[in-house]
Formats: structure tokens, sequence, C-alpha cells
């Protein structure tokens, strides 16, 4: 990052706090995922049955759960998961989606159309039906789920790459790069994807905390990961069998994280946009 | 609304205009005062950023919302409107004062016919029943002599050629009798021969129906011709304002003789347009403000105007004749045989097209638009493949290897293409030196370093833009600089043949002036060859050499350019020729 990108990145964040605060509690979660299983009070999978179902206490931050295990330890722990997942998956529907709707976008004719139609058949599904299918299917197993969610997410990368490179394919850029001797796929790529990115970076950032709910999602129906492996999704699903009994923190703290992680993504979208934006910059 | 006696119908008095920018306040019009007699046409004339529209928007109290009138007063007919309420300038707007636009495609709405668009526009001010507003709006169209106009009551805005939706928008402008017309560039984007009939059908309603007009152009040309009045404004001041014949056979400010000489006439030359500048305007190099277009001009505009005034046309240089003529035994150097362009749908852009061009030879190829002289240079460029007929480059068929091949064709260095919008042209995500070293890089392999730094630096000092420059991206640079950055990177593989796509269309006169006297010593330096596509007759007469000229996709005439504008032989060739617009020519009423 050269000085003048940061020195932006500093003027934008100052002018948006709301996106300073999502940008550090990004940040912030993104370390916990990395550093979590060293720093966390308790270890999240061994059982302690003595304590169990124990509410929230200055040892126990978050209680504990049936089996006794600490909540907060458990919470800190899955967020490496959960983030792996979801970037995973988005990383994958982006990078596919981005190059296909490129080159439809791009090529039009016979491929446009064949790719246009594919996605209006993906999209026509309940596409949490359609994750729950495929999984369902393909096993029961992480990769699965990344998959899955991937292909739920491809139709909106590659009808927003599609027309954002389609707006730009008669640009007057573009016949200039093809007059400097550019190919055609060489145009896509080094000219209109790097155009059309800023875009579809503020596109990543909201389908992250989409991504993120999908999984959990499954897990909650119990599609996903399984047990004892510490997930937002589970320990909701597993939780929610004892909030009838009032035990009210197994269920409250893993809904928070995954509410306060995809609001922190939302928020990034919009601040993203503004810092990716070279005309933004002068 | 009452008129006062004698007075004249709109006053400006020292109107200042300041817009809320993320950098502060920008203050657009700096002190503006003129005056528009009933029934006067005044003419507003400027380049881009004189704050001629945005005079005319305070007039119209269109300003956008961080605009606002900071000083002054505008009166009409005698009151005050400066502070008029919302209520009062309903009842202005159409009844008193209308507007024309730019853009006539843009004003209308898509989804509704031009019937009820000028229905509405009678509805806004009167009660009429359906029937009436129809019969009303069939009369407007016969006023705006439409043709066919019972037919085109019923069209849609996209029915209709750029020439009829300005017919149409001058007939809703009219529509309720004002008093004042507000023309905004209204001829900017439409043909030669349609600015014609369009200004000639403006300067008739008008005087038919003693109507004031305020004709806001950047073309000098069109307000000598049809205004009575003149104002020239720069920089948010008017500089000038004088009648149009002693304005532009005597003008007295610096400016006003600097805009003058920029704009070609009947018989000036290139060198005529201002004095050649090696090194680029010192206000170029160093304004930092993005949005300002300086152009590259001597400082000295008062020498520029006597020796232009001081060449009678008949002697029109007699060394500049000796160059046109170019020995027969000059190798040929593009040769295109039979070329015809099809689209689906039976749509015919090219129609059986052979030209040659010698080496170092400037051809222009002038026509109107739809006449297929862009697609030409996209056939010509190797960008777009021809369904039928030849391209032969240097003796060697170029045409048969397919447009999506060429860039491996070793001749792809040597044919290079300069565009129209040079905002457009640039990648906004390069600065202006990976703009310039990219054909380097991709034709030349050119790797990073000193040699690479080096060519970039010397093609940008070629085509005027000052090395400062070089670090920045599109946007913060003016439209003259983009130009010159779009012209670096053309001539940066050193092409032996320059395909000029209306290089100069979306520039300034005063920059134009400069872009063209720099393509002009490139030609002559490099012994280049260019295919100069235009619609500016004036621009192609100095230009070039030898001139086709297209209609409908088909070539109707082609000769010696001096032969051709001297005497055109075909009915086109003439009507094209006769349009075309020339400073102190006779004005029109």
């Amino acid at each position: 990052m050269t000085s003048a990108t940061l020195r932006h990145t500093v003027w934008i964040l100052r002018g948006n706090p709301v996106t300073a605060i999502a940008a550090a509690g990004a940040f912030i979660l993104c370390l916990l995922a990395i550093i979590g299983p060293w720093i966390v009070p308790f270890d999240p999978i061994a059982s302690d049955v003595p304590n169990a179902l124990q509410p929230p206490s200055a040892k126990y931050w978050a209680g504990t759960d049936q089996l006794g295990r600490d909540v907060f330890s458990r919470l800190i722990v899955a967020a490496r998961l959960d983030l792996a997942i979801a970037a995973s998956a988005v990383t994958l529907s982006f990078a596919l989606g981005a190059v296909v709707g490129a080159l439809c976008g791009y090529t039009g004719g016979r491929l446009d159309r064949y790719v246009g139609r594919f996605v209006d058949v993906l999209m026509a599904f309940p596409l949490f039906v359609l994750a729950m299918a495929m999984v369902a299917a393909l096993g029961n197993r992480v990769e699965n789920i990344v998959i899955a969610t991937a292909i739920i997410n491809l139709p909106f990368y590659i009808r927003f790459a599609r027309a954002e490179v389609n707006v730009r394919r008669n640009a007057g850029w573009v016949e200039a790069a093809r007059a400097s001797g550019d190919s055609h796929v060489s145009v896509v790529l080094r000219f209109l994807l790097p155009n059309v990115l800023p875009a579809m970076a503020v596109q990543v950032s909201l389908n992250l905390g989409w991504a993120i709910l999908n999984a959990a999602g499954l897990s909650f129906i119990g599609l996903g990961v399984s047990a004892p492996t510490p997930e937002w999704g589970i320990m909701v699903a597993e939780g929610a069998r004892f909030i009838s009994t009032g035990k009210w923190w197994l269920v409250a703290f893993p809904g928070l994280a995954l509410m306060l992680t995809v609001l922190c993504f939302n928020l990034l979208g919009d601040g993203l946009r503004d810092i990716l934006d070279p005309r933004m910059r002068t | 609304m009452t008129m006062a006696e004698g007075g004249p119908l709109l006053a400006i008095e020292d109107l200042h205009v300041t817009f809320s920018t993320r950098r502060g306040l920008v203050e657009a019009v700096r002190g503006v005062s003129f005056s528009v007699a009933a029934g006067e046409t005044l003419g507003v004339v400027g380049e881009s950023g004189s704050g001629k529209s945005v005079t005319a928007f305070a007039v119209t109290r269109l300003l956008d919302a961080s605009g606002r009138v900071s000083q002054g007063r505008i009166r009409f007919g005698g009151e005050d409107i400066t502070k008029a309420s919302s209520k009062q300038l309903r009842a202005l707007h159409g009844a008193a004062i209308s507007m024309i636009f730019q853009n006539p495609r843009g004003a209308l709405n898509p989804i509704r016919t031009v019937g009820q668009q000028i229905a509405d526009a009678l509805s806004a001010h009167e009660r009429i029943s359906a029937g009436e507003g129809r019969a009303r709006a069939l009369d407007l169209l016969k006023a705006v002599l439409i043709r066919d106009p019972e037919q085109r009551l019923d069209a849609y805005p996209h029915e209709l050629s750029g020439g009829m939706c300005q017919r149409v928008m001058i007939a809703m402008a009219i529509a309720c009798a004002p008093k004042l017309l507000i023309a905004d560039e209204p001829t900017t984007g439409l043909d030669v021969t349609t600015q014609k009939t369009v200004m000639d059908l403006l300067s008739k309603i008008t005087a038919e129906r003693g109507m004031a007009m305020i004709l806001i152009t950047h073309d000098l040309g069109l307000a000598s011709r049809y205004c009575q009045r003149v104002c020239v404004m720069e920089q948010g001041k008017v500089v000038e304002e004088a009648q149009p014949l002693s304005l532009f056979s005597a003008p007295q400010h610096a400016y006003t003789r600097r805009l003058v000489a920029a704009s070609p006439t009947a018989t000036s030359t290139i060198a005529d347009l201002a004095p050649e500048t090696l090194s680029p305007h010192p206000e170029e190099a160093a304004s930092a403000a993005v949005s300002k277009d300086a152009p590259a001009i001597s400082e000295s505009p008062g020498a520029s105007f006597e020796t232009r005034s001081s060449i009678a046309p008949q002697d029109e240089g007699s060394g500049e004749t000796e160059k046109r003529k170019r020995p027969s035994g000059t190798p040929l150097l593009l040769e295109v045989q039979n070329l015809v362009k099809r689209y689906d749908r039976g749509v015919v852009a090219v129609n059986d097209v052979s030209f040659l061009i010698r080496a170092g030879e400037s051809l222009g190829l002038v026509g109107e638009s739809g006449s297929g002289k862009s697609t030409i240079s996209r056939l010509v460029c190797r960008l777009i493949d021809a369904s039928e007929g030849e391209i032969l480059f240097d003796g060697q068929a170029i045409g048969t290897l397919p447009a999506r091949d060429f860039h491996r064709s070793p001749l792809r260095k040597d044919i290079q293409i300069v565009f129209q919008d040079p905002t457009d042209s640039l990648n906004p995500r390069f600065n202006a030196f990976d703009c310039i070293a990219h054909p380097l890089r991709r034709l030349l392999g050119m790797k990073d370093g000193a040699a690479l730094t080096a060519r970039v630096s010397e093609c940008a000092e070629r085509a005027g833009l000052p090395s400062g420059l070089l670090e920045r991206f599109p946007h913060q640079l003016s439209g003259g600089q983009k130009a010159r950055v779009g012209i670096a990177r053309a001539i940066a593989c050193r092409p032996r043949l320059l395909i000029l796509d209306e290089p100069t269309a979306a520039l300034d006169v005063s920059v134009q002036a400069v872009i063209l006297q720099l393509l002009d010593r490139l030609r002559r330096e490099d012994d280049l060859a260019l295919l100069f596509v235009s619609h500016d007759l004036n621009v192609v007469r100095m230009m070039c050499e030898r001139t086709v000229v297209m209609q409908n996709g088909a070539i109707v005439e082609q000769g010696e350019s001096l032969a051709l504008f001297g005497a055109p032989q075909t009915d086109y060739a003439r009507t094209l020729l006769e349009a075309v617009l020339h400073l102190g020519g006779p004005t029109a009423r």
C-alpha cells in the first residue's frame, strides 16, 4: 500500500466513523480467528459436567453449556471456522463469478445467453434449500459447505461482473488497449476486471456476512459442521433446547456474535467502495 | 407580468454564483452584467468553465442544490426575479422564459410520445382539453417545420433523429409563447447541415414571434452568424461585449483575440490558429486545478492576431500548396479496396469504399453522423473485421488476419489510433505514464527501466505533456492534457499510419488549435501518414492534402482538398460546405 492510498484511507475513515468502527470490528474478528485457540481461558471441547449450565459469571463470562464447556471460549474458537468457511466460499464464487461474468459481458453472444439462462435457473431455486440439498447429497463435510455456499453466491457475482463489464466494453480505452497490442482475453483480465473490482469488493463485503449466516444456518439444521466442533450455528442449535428452561446465554451469545459479524461486514462494504475508487482520490 | 416601458426585457446586474464543493466555495460566475432587449438575439460565447451555462441556469433558477446566487440581481421585464418564490417561478418558466438544452434526446421523456409531451408543456400553464392539446401540438410541430407532423405526433423520441428531437424541444419551448428563449448549445452534437437548419428555424421563429433569444455557444461562427450582439465570457466574467462584425474583425480583449485566432475560418491555415509553441503553456504545467482547461497558447496573442490578419485570403501560403502536392512516386502506404461492413439485420455501415493513402500523406474523411466514417477508422485500425474487401498496408493484405488475432501482427505497431473523447480513451486506473508506456510494453516488449522511462518522457514531451503530469490519473488532468496523453500513446511505437477519429471534437477551440498544430508538426517530423476522420470541414481542409466525402456508408466524392473545398462536384459535398459557419460571414438577420 503506497502512502497516498494510506492517506486516502485515513481521510475516508475519518469522515466516516461508522466505516472506521466496522473496519476495527472486522480486524478484531480476524485477529481472534487467528490467535483465538491460544488465548481462550478454557478448552472449548473438553467437557466438565459438574459445572454444566452455569449462568454468566466472572469465571465463565458467557456461562457454560450442558456439558460444562465455557461458552465464551467456544465462541472465540468458532470464529476461525465460521470466517474460514465464509471467506473461502466467497473467494471461490468471487473468482469464478468475476471471470465468467466479465467474459460474458465482454463477448456477448452465445456464451452470454447460455450462462445467463444457467444463472436464471440457479436463482429460481430458494437458495438456502439449494444449499441444503447440495450438502445433503455431497456429504456432511466442511468442504461441501464451502462449495454449496459458493455456488449459491455465484449468480450475484456473474450478473454483477457481466453488467459492469458490459457498459465498459465499448469504451475508448478498451479499443485503445487492443490497438496497443492486447488480445481480447488480456483486455478483459488486465483492463476490464481491475476497473470493476472496486464495485465488486463492496459486494464481497456484503456477501461475507451473508455467507456466515448461511454456513451457520446449515449447521443449525444439522447439515454442516457436526458436534463437538465449536461453531456458532451448532451452538445456537444446541442451546435452543434449553431456552424454554431459562438458559438464555446458550443461544444469546452465539446469536450476538453472528449478528455483530454480519453487521460489521455489511457496514464495511459501503466504506470500502469509497476507499477503492481512485476517482475519489483527488 | 408587466413590462417596464422601454427597459430591457432581461437585465442581469453584477451576478455572482457560488457553488459549495468538497474544496470549499467556488465562484463560477463573478460579476456578470448584461441585458437583452425584447426581440433581440444575444450570443454568450465562451469555452468550457467560462460560466456561460451557469449564468443561464441562474436566470431560470435551475441551479443545482449546491449552487446559489450570492450577489447581484436578475430583472425580467423590470421585476426582480432573483428571489422569486417557487410559485412565481412556475408561472415564469415556459410562459415567459423557456430553455432549450444541449442534448435534445436526453431532455425528452423516452416513454411519452412527442405529441403528449408538447401538450404537457401547454397544460402546465393553461387548462386545455386533450383534443385541443393535440391540435395545438400539431400546429407547433408544423411551426418547427418537421416532416410529416401528423405521424410525428405519435412518435416516441427514440424514433426521431437528433435534429428532429431538437425541433420537438423547440416546439415545446415556444408552446406558451415565451418572451425570452434561452438556447444552451442547441446544436452541439448535431451534424453541420442539421445545425444550419435548426439554427435557421430558431432565428425565423424568434423573428416571427418577436421573441428575444440568448444563444449560449462555444462556437464563434455560430454566434457571429445568428446574433445581433455577442458577450464573450472568460472565467466567470464578461470580458467583451460588441456587435459580431466588430467583435470578430477587431476584437479588443486579449482573450477574444486569442479565441478568434483559434477559430478556423474559410481561409486560415494551421499556422494561423495560434503561434506554434513547442513548450507547453506555463500555466498548464503549473495548473493544479483539475477541472481547469489551460490552453497552451503563447502569451502574446496580439502578435498572433496581426500575423493572421496580414495574410490576405488570396495568397493563402503558396508554400502551403506546394507541401500539399505529393509527388505521385511516393510509395503507397494504405490501399483500401471495395470495403464493405455489414451488421446483423442487413444494416450496411460501409458500402464498397476504396481509397489510398501514400506514405506521409494526410487524408481527410468527412461525413455526417451515420455516414460510416468511424466504422472505416476501426476497420482500417483492424479493431473490427470487414465483411468484404481488402485492406493493403505497405503491400500486405492485413484484412486476412482476423481482428481478434491482429494484436500478434508485426504491423500492429504501425497502425495506431487517437480517439474522439479524450476522457473515454484513457483507462481510469492507469496514470498517464502507464497509459503511454502500455503500447511500448506490449508491442515493443520494453521492460520497466530507464529506457522505458526515457521513451515515455520523450513521447510525452513531443505531445506537449509536461513530465510532471505523468504521475497523474486521468481524472486529475484537463481535457487538453488527456488529449495529449492519447496522442503520446499513439505515437509511442512510432507508427507509420495514425488514425485520428474526431480527435478534437470534445475540446475547446483554443485547445483544438494547439492539438491540430501538434498533430501537423508530428506528421512533418515523422513523415507520418494520417487518416483524419472529422465532421469539421474547416479542420479537414487545413489538415489534409486529400479529402474523402462520405454519405450513408459510401464515398460520394474524393479529391485534392484544395480543389474539393474550392469547387465541390457533387450536391452533397456542396450542401455540407455551405452549412459550414465562418467567422465574419453574413448574419442571418
